[in-house]
């Protein structure tokens, strides 16, 4: 097959917009998550910890952790997931430390987001990225 | 009902007044994701494990609402307090209606 150079600006346009494309989609399923659970109000950076590993060798189960002191509830969130929510983590009186451990399926290399709501009614968040070797969300 | 559903639960058996004690919860079940495809290309519809909670004498200790991104046999990793004698109760509930259930004793002293 024999590609001229207009054929191939074509095709590398095509390749670039296919790239693009999905992102926002994404990004507005994340933005949506977290004001759904915040309520509209301002999100801190900072004051949540995440454990995950820097490179999962498999997407299926990735052990991650996380905490915030003086959280109510914590919610996790993968980015580059179908769908972004993961799990809700809310602490009673009785938790010892608002933290928590789980193992999540990601499907490909991407950040991990961590929206706290603290007792004082404000949000804070972190981001952790994981690199994916083998996706985990079947095909 | 997801078949072969079996919980497991490690809590200490004692510990002193108002400690913090690790708890380790898992169970077994596929959680299906709903995002993969059968032979046929048909997608496999979704059956996971949706809410989680650990309480101890009635009064929470975790509550955990989980979404299809948790993966198969859930695992879960908290600390609690423990200011008397008493029973942790876990249940875990499924898409279909089902709750499994399983406690724990622990004694101060």
């Amino acid at each position: 097959m024999n590609l001229s150079r207009r054929d191939t600006l074509f095709l590398g346009a095509g390749a670039a917009l296919a790239a693009t494309l999905p992102m926002p989609a994404m990004a507005d399923a994340v933005a949506d998550a977290i004001s759904a659970f915040t309520g509209g109000a301002d999100v801190a950076e900072g004051g949540v910890d995440i454990d995950a590993p820097e490179i999962a060798e498999n997407g299926n189960t990735v052990p991650i952790g996380v905490s915030a002191e003086g959280a109510e509830s914590i919610m996790v969130l993968a980015t580059g997931n179908p769908t972004p929510a993961v799990a809700t983590f809310t602490f009673g009186p009785l938790a010892a430390s608002q933290a928590g451990s789980t193992r999540i399926r990601l499907a490909k290399t991407q950040d991990v987001v961590a929206v706290a709501k603290m007792s004082d009614g404000s949000f804070k968040q972190a981001s952790a990225t994981v690199k994916v070797t083998i996706g985990g969300c079947g095909g | 009902m997801a078949s072969g559903v079996k919980p497991r639960v490690k809590v200490p058996k004692s510990a002193s007044a108002g400690e913090a004690i690790t708890i380790k919860t898992l169970i077994s079940h596929p959680m299906e994701s709903g995002q993969r495809k059968d032979g046929d290309g048909n997608p496999i519809p979704r059956s996971i494990i949706n809410h989680f909670t650990c309480t101890f004498n009635g009064e929470t200790v975790i509550d955990v609402k989980m979404e299809p991104a948790i993966s198969t046999n859930p695992y879960f990793e908290f600390e609690a307090t423990v200011p008397e004698s008493g029973t942790f109760e876990f249940t875990w509930q499924d898409d279909d209606g089902s709750t499994y259930t399983e406690s724990k004793e622990i004694t101060v002293g």
